[in-house]
């Protein structure tokens, strides 16, 4: 597993490999907690605000919605009491960067923690931690007691009239409760069912109050930003796509592990077979999946001589989209029948059932997958799966029904090889489903 | 079409939970004060708490979600309806160590299936089993964020990345 930097200097990567950098003392001789001296100093929240828009910062949990904006929709007149909490619900397949964050670097996410709390007014923040990462929830509250001890987290940090709590919350297994609406009713106490937006977090959140909800990536790069300034920071990236951005690589490569790459990296066939280190035991690449398992599936000959540009219009151009930057590569040994199958069987476990598209759908669909699997496939079976994806693609309560659908039907047009195969048999098993 | 009427059972049969309530040590007690006082609201704390019930008694059961009903003032139903929701919440007893296999794709294709059979054959129980002696239990979970060092399995909370047949072995047997 690597941890490193490629095509840029490390940002968010910075103090990973350093002796114990999990600790105060190492992050404070390494530039920390200077972003929230100098906001604390010298900005008012409007100017973190406005320079975190001015960085580009897309968020990086999947959906890359601009930051700064969606911090900006938090009204600054609302009496109630205003919460910034940070998905830590790292659940999507292929995504492992949150967790070598948090594992190697705890302060940055409490000093962006911190930050975000001054620039939205709240003195109440969480981190929502997936429960299977318990580990890192006990590395974060020691981190966060220690920060406390240096009176940089609680009441009037260093010295000022600014007051912020950082606590930490456990999820118990339940992939929806990424979807940030999910997590906030996780966070209540209630079972992780998606809420209707409007009204967003922003405005009704957790407790039915202003809420801020950001990933552990996109916090983590908040105090870069304000130390460098938010356009230093953009320029590092692209004009849109401000910035650097953490991918996982997982699947049959060499050099599997986490890479900070600059926004705009050119290209994806260089990153795969040169910087991954090519595909393990010098096969050919099959298929990616970029982005987490919820995105566009990609054929090889999408990528090798297509200089595919990594970032979020250069993926969306190229087929696929950035979503979580959990790139999953496999070789050419495997069934893409087989692993679209996989993921369905994730997607029905982790539909919550509040809604009947998604919770039907992602049911039948493992139905079908398993019947073919058993050797009754049927010739008009690739249409069955189309029909049903398209039965639950924007037509569920929440996201999570267009990712399961995605992977189905981009694997069904892009692989149909690997479908036909199954489909050919026209068997007479499980003919119910 | 059948002309049969159709059967109708009831969708839940009364169960017998008892009036037993959990009771926990001063130093647990403790702890989930410190829990509860994160929250301006008390049922935010449900998940912690629940965590802390099923590492002291083993599970979830009857009497820990009594106990979290009163100390959460819920009804039964609040805690049942949460407790079922998460996948890591037990409302049955589990073996002593609980083996948790990644069986999602990134795991898959580098052999997840392997290391899962491995395990069954090795302590003689089936996916979703416990050993008769409740020592382990044997589950296939999806993605645990560690696809970069597949296969791996959980055991309790601790990870257990980069393995193999042999792997699985040793660590299985350091066990105390």
């Amino acid at each position: 597993m690597r941890i490193e930097a490629i095509g840029c200097e490390p940002l968010q990567l910075r103090r990973v490999h350093l002796e114990h950098s999990r600790s105060l003392d190492v992050y404070r001789r390494n530039g920390g907690y200077e972003a929230i001296k100098k906001v604390l100093d010298t900005m008012s929240p409007d100017d973190v605000i406005n320079e975190v828009k001015k960085s580009s910062l897309r968020g990086r949990g999947g959906a890359g919605f601009p930051t700064g904006m969606k911090w900006s929709f938090v009204p600054k007149d609302s009496p109630k009491a205003k919460y910034v909490v940070c998905n830590a619900d790292e659940s999507e397949p292929g995504t492992f960067k949150d967790r070598y964050l948090m594992e190697r670097d705890p302060h940055m996410l409490i000093e962006g923690m911190l930050i975000a709390g001054y620039a939205l007014g709240s003195k109440l923040t969480y981190i929502y931690t997936r429960g299977e990462y318990k580990y890192l929830i006990d590395i974060m509250d020691v981190a966060i007691e220690e920060a406390r001890a240096a009176g940089l987290v609680g009441n009037n940090i260093l010295g000022t009239n600014f007051s912020c709590e950082v606590y930490t919350h456990t999820g118990a297994g339940a992939y929806i409760c990424g979807e940030e609406t999910a997590l906030l009713s996780s966070l209540e106490g209630f079972r992780g069912h998606p809420r209707m937006k409007p009204p967003f977090p922003a405005v009704s959140g957790l407790y039915a109050s202003p809420t801020v909800v950001n990933n552990v990536e996109t916090l983590t790069a908040v105090p870069d930003i304000i130390k460098m300034g938010g356009e230093a920071y953009q320029k590092l990236g692209t004009e849109k796509s401000g910035g650097t951005k953490l991918w996982s690589v997982s699947g049959h490569v060499n050099r599997p592990g986490v890479y900070e790459l600059p926004m705009g990296y050119d290209d994806m066939e260089k990153f795969i077979m040169q910087d991954c280190g090519g595909i393990l035991d010098g096969k050919k690449l099959k298929a990616v999946i970029p982005g987490g398992s919820s995105v566009y599936i990609m054929r090889a000959d999408q990528i090798i001589g297509k200089d595919v540009r990594m970032d979020y219009e250069g993926l969306v151009a190229a087929g696929s989209m950035v979503g979580s930057g959990g790139f999953i590569v496999m070789d050419e040994t495997v069934d893409v029948f087989e692993s679209t199958k996989n993921l369905t069987e994730f997607y029905k476990h982790e539909s919550c059932g509040w809604c009947t598209p998604c919770r039907e759908g992602t049911d039948w669909l493992t139905k079908v997958f398993k019947r073919v699997a058993d050797g009754g496939g049927r010739p008009e079976d690739a249409q069955l799966m189309l029909d049903l994806c398209d039965n639950i693609e924007g037509k569920s309560f929440c996201p999570l029904g267009d990712a399961a659908a995605w992977p189905i039907q981009s694997a069904v047009k892009r692989f149909p090889e690997d479908f036909k195969k199954h489909l050919s048999v026209n068997g007479e098993k499980g003919a119910e489903n | 079409m059948s002309t049969e009427p159709v059967q109708i059972r009831p969708l839940s049969q009364p169960v017998d939970i008892g009036s037993e309530v959990a009771t926990f040590s001063p130093e647990v007690e403790a702890e989930i004060d410190r829990h509860l006082a994160k929250y301006p609201v008390q049922r935010s704390a449900i998940l912690p708490l629940m965590f802390i019930v099923q590492r002291e008694r083993g599970y979830l059961d009857a009497p820990g979600m009594l106990y979290l009903a009163n100390r959460l003032s819920l009804r039964i139903t609040d805690i049942w309806e949460v407790a079922t929701f998460y996948s890591m919440i037990n409302t049955k007893p589990v073996g002593k160590y609980h083996i948790q296999v990644c069986k999602t794709l990134s795991c898959k294709i580098r052999g997840a299936g392997k290391i899962t059979s491995h395990c069954s054959e090795k302590l003689g129980i089936k996916v979703g089993e416990t050993t008769k002696d409740g020592r382990f239990t044997l589950s296939e979970v999806e993605c645990l964020g560690s696809c970069g060092t597949a296969p791996m399995f959980q055991i309790n909370f601790a990870y257990h990345e980069d393995l193999t047949p042999e792997k699985v072995d040793q660590i299985l047997a350091a066990l105390p």
